[in-house]
């Protein structure tokens, strides 16, 4: 961590990595710029005028729920990261996995033992693509905040400011396993602006839900989107070239902007550049800090990204919506682009017409892939699992032999690779956040449903218990609150 | 895992044992699909036999294959019906968004009541094998409107409200009419014509008549009256003697049957005091009508169960997504069912290009309550009711189209694959647009996949 170079943006991340680790470790941020050019001494520029000064502006407040140590013993255990484990126990202990094995892994003494006989046990559901807090529930006039649909390029944005915590979508997603989720701008524009990756509990502030120290993520659009959206509007872009020229011109700016912040931060001479807060963000996808997380559905637009990358010198992280990904797996493989995708959708337009079901199990199957679910939908997000098993079974029928153990990565693992998180959860492994769900039965199963959701080891959904069914502020008082449905709560709904 | 490996290894035998299980043949032969488990949509029988000619089902039970019966060993298998898609654009829409390829909506305020989506079905639509390969046989294709799809895609209609063009209601009250299909492939696949009628309600009808139920509720009711009177006096109108009415002459026309309660009105309402409001509305105009959607029935259950009107639901709207549904919930179908309402599940997003999810929609009604056999008839038998071709199909019994699935395991499992299916009789071939683009990147030859088939 201290060899990194400490230019711009990137200080956001390291120092929020920092932060991260204070509320667990007690190390301080204070020596974090150690491995950079020492600056000359200047006076500090006036509060807000310098990203460095306070590279992370909105910081999480995220503290865990209330927790207890604990075993979960008898289940059928799907790490994420390959394992299958018949029998199996999984410790956690003071929020983290600190053993996983069979069923002779010792239990600590002091630990609660949870019984999941007959049952399974997965990592936390990561969604990467989700709207959830932006497109909330109601979608009513007033709480439509996903899209600033305003100018092709609104780097500037971050989807945490228009993120509400109300939204019911969130519990719904959480009884449907959801621990992590990435909320993201919509796709009208070529730059959406920044997503923001959140736990999945409830929370009074978006502050509350931040996952400290994830990296921040940059919504991208290609295709049809941005071209309908502007070129309706008589303005560019209009077109597919004209989706490039835009990505193309504002990664020069980011370039020069960059270097104008570097070259000031090194000698010190001059006026400090103004502070642009479009530029700084796509200045964070250059050094690396910004994730790009790029909607983009064909194939062939897919490799015009990857050489747009390549001529501007960054990375991008992950396609989403990537329909035609099977057409392009091996390349983006090699590429360690992580494919984004769904299973069932297909033919809402053009752009998606050549969806097939069989995406996901094509892609994982190059070396080194990183297959992923994901719903883009407050409905499809309460069942990734089913998704995934709907992508199993399509792989299947081509004779693939993909056992389940590989398979619950697509939804796990892998979206937490998409995401920069995998070093923190997206597997039942030694060290990470106890993200665990009990699932009634196997989760490649219709049947199946998420009996418990923990959360860094604190219970936060319980399908049994109401007092762990939590209903958001707007939920109270509505038409049927409070009235069981099918002997169900609400809660549970 | 490479992929060559996997076509050249276990792939196509997997394929084709399915399709292995029967040789060509036509739907007129005597066939006998033998050990299974049937779940004829009404019942389950264990090591069934499923005997089928001339595209119509002959007999179902436990015995023997009649001698001369071509078989089919399904055992290990289940065997149903095929799914009855409702709410369907199946066959009416090709590319969501490009307009032209939709023929599922219409505009002209003089075509609203009489607009008839069977003139532009398509059997060579690419969406009809897809649906298929998920087990639907047939399907309700039913006009859209401002007011279908569910909370999280409303649109926003509120600027079309009053009278327009000519003096006719624009747009009408009413989306147009339904038809029923087949699936099956290659032949004429319109079954019935204007089998139901459509109108929403809620805020997408309030929006037409101009943003307020209540105004919506009138309107509904004049031109009811008008219809009648139409009705009553076509001799008159048709000497201009008449006063003017609101509506087309075609569309005056399309409504008589609706007024008669001779052809279904399906009405969609979310709301549970819209649900109430429609329900009184029917029993005072005497319209007989199907609810679609009703995301807060449940609230209202006894009250649907006692009109008899059946429900068309999308059972995975559990989300408040506008502020007509905030009581959504997964279990609406278990409560509806519980209080004797006939129910349909439909597929997911208009059930037209995810039509096919339609029975993992119904294995989650069974998650949250829905008794497994009630959520089989939600998906064979009660659509086929609810639109009157009760025994011509969505059962397996005698008489009943030949209408056959075989499943690899529970057709309610993602992991599940239809294995065959039958439409008429007919073996339909197991494939799709998708299938084949599937292939041809599955396996990479040296040249450029436009060379493979």
């Amino acid at each position: 961590m201290r060899s990194y170079r400490l230019t711009g943006a990137s200080l956001a991340v390291l120092s929020a990595l920092a932060l991260g680790a204070c509320a667990t470790t007690g190390s301080t941020a204070g020596d974090s710029s150690s491995g950079a050019a020492a600056p000359k001494p200047r006076e500090a520029l006036a509060p807000g005028l310098d990203v460095a000064a306070n590279p992370d502006p909105y910081p999480s407040t995220y503290a865990a729920l209330p927790r207890e140590n604990m075993a979960i013993v008898g289940a059928t255990v799907l790490t994420g990261a390959g394992q299958k484990i018949d029998n199996g126990v999984v410790v956690v202990t003071d929020g983290r996995i600190t053993a996983v094995g069979g069923a002779q892994t010792p239990v600590p003494a002091g630990h609660r033992v949870v019984d999941a006989r007959g049952r399974f046990v997965t990592p936390g559901v990561i969604d990467t693509h989700s709207h959830l807090g932006v497109y909330p529930s109601p979608g009513v006039t007033g709480m439509s905040d996903g899209n600033e649909a305003t100018s092709p390029n609104t780097a500037q944005v971050w989807a945490e400011h228009s993120l509400w915590p109300q939204d019911p979508g969130f519990n719904t997603a959480r009884a449907g396993g959801v621990t992590t989720l990435q909320i993201l701008p919509g796709s009208a524009n070529l730059f959406g602006g920044r997503g923001v990756t959140v736990r999945n509990v409830p929370s009074i502030t978006m502050q509350g839900m931040k996952f400290p120290g994830a990296p921040y993520g940059l919504k991208m659009a290609c295709g049809e989107n941005p071209s309908r959206v502007y070129g309706g509007r008589n303005s560019s872009p209009a077109t597919g070239m004209g989706n490039m020229a835009g990505y193309r011109a504002a990664f020069i700016a980011a370039r020069e902007y960059k270097a104008r912040w570097d070259k000031w931060r090194e000698d010190g001479q001059g006026s400090p550049p103004t502070r642009n807060l479009q530029l700084e963000t796509l200045t964070g996808v250059l050094d690396g800090s910004i994730l790009v997380q790029n909607h983009c559905y064909r194939a062939d637009e897919m490799a015009m990204m990857m050489d747009l990358a390549t001529e501007f010198g960054f990375r991008i992280t992950a396609f989403h919506h990537a329909i035609e990904a099977y057409k392009l797996a091996p390349q983006l493989a090699r590429a360690g682009i992580c494919a984004d995708m769904w299973t069932g959708w297909w033919g809402f337009k053009m752009e998606a017409l050549d969806a097939i079901e069989a995406n996901a199990a094509i892609v994982d199957a190059q070396p080194n892939s990183c297959a992923v679910i994901h719903s883009d939908d407050a409905q499809l997000t309460q069942r990734l699992n089913q998704e995934a098993a709907a992508a199993l079974a399509a792989g299947r029928r081509i004779g693939m032999d993909i056992p389940e153990e590989r398979a619950i990565a697509w939804i796990t693992l892998n979206p937490a690779r998409s995401l920069g998180i995998a070093d923190q959860t997206g597997s039942l492994e030694t060290g990470k956040r106890a993200d665990v769900v009990i699932w009634s039965a196997n989760p490649f199963s219709v049947y199946a449903r998420a009996d418990q959701v923990f959360i860094d080891g604190s219970l936060t959904f319980d399908r049994a218990n109401p007092a762990y069914q939590p209903v958001s502020d707007f939920e109270l008082g509505q038409p049927g609150f409070g009235i069981a449905a099918a002997n169900v709560d609400q809660g549970a709904r | 895992m490479r992929l060559k490996s996997l076509i050249l290894g276990a792939a196509l035998p997997a394929i084709l044992g399915a399709l292995a299980l029967t040789a060509p043949a036509a739907a007129q032969s005597l066939t006998a699909i033998t050990g299974g488990r049937v779940l004829t949509g009404t019942s389950v029988i264990e090591n069934g036999t499923v005997v089928i000619q001339n595209g119509r089902v002959v007999s179902v039970g436990t015995g023997p294959a009649p001698s001369g019966a071509r078989v089919i060993d399904a055992r290990g298998k289940t065997v149903t019906p095929g799914f009855v898609a409702v709410d369907s654009g199946l066959g009416g829409s090709e590319i969501g968004s490009v307009r032209g390829s939709d023929d599922l909506s219409n505009s002209a305020n003089s075509i609203s009541a009489s607009f008839d989506v069977s003139y532009g079905l398509d059997p060579w639509s690419f969406t009809l094998p897809v649906a298929r390969l998920g087990g639907v046989t047939r399907a309700v294709v039913t006009p859209s409107h401002a007011g279908g799809g569910g909370g999280a895609h409303a649109h926003d209609d509120s600027d079309f409200a009053g009278v327009g063009h000519a003096g006719l209601q624009s747009p009408g009250l009413f989306a147009g009419q339904a038809a029923i299909i087949d699936l099956g492939q290659g032949g004429e696949i319109l079954v019935q014509p204007r089998v139901a009628m459509v109108a929403p309600f809620g805020e997408a009808g309030a929006g037409i008549a101009g943003g307020a139920r209540g105004a919506q509720f009138v309107q509904f009711k004049e031109t009811l009256a008008e219809v009648r009177l139409y009705a009553r006096n076509r001799a008159a109108y048709d000497r201009a003697a008449l006063r003017d009415l609101s509506l087309s002459r075609a569309d005056l026309e399309a409504l008589i049957p609706v007024v008669e309660g001779r052809m279904p009105l399906i009405v969609t309402v979310r709301r549970a005091a819209d649900i109430r409001q429609v329900l009184r509305l029917a029993r005072e105009e005497g319209v007989k009508i199907i609810l679609d959607g009703a995301e807060e029935g449940w609230l209202v259950a006894e009250e649907i169960a006692a009109a008899r009107v059946p429900v068309l639901l999308d059972v995975t709207n559990n989300l408040p997504s506008n502020l007509e549904m905030r009581a959504a919930r997964m279990q609406n179908a278990a409560v509806l069912d519980a209080a004797g309402v006939v129910i349909a599940i439909k597929g997911a997003e208009g059930s037209t290009h995810r039509a096919r999810e339609q029975r993992y929609n119904a294995g989650n009604a069974v998650s949250h309550g829905l008794p497994y056999a009630a959520a089989i008839r939600a998906i064979t038998v009660n659509p086929a009711r609810i639109f009157g071709m009760d025994g011509r199909f969505g059962e397996l019994r005698p008489g009943a189209a030949a209408d056959v699935v075989v499943w690899s395991g529970d057709p309610l499992e993602p992991l599940s694959l239809a294995e065959a299916v039958y439409i008429d009789g007919e073996e339909q071939p197991m494939t799709s647009r998708q299938f084949l683009l599937r292939d041809r990147y599955a396996r990479p030859g040296t040249l450029p996949p436009a060379y493979s088939r």
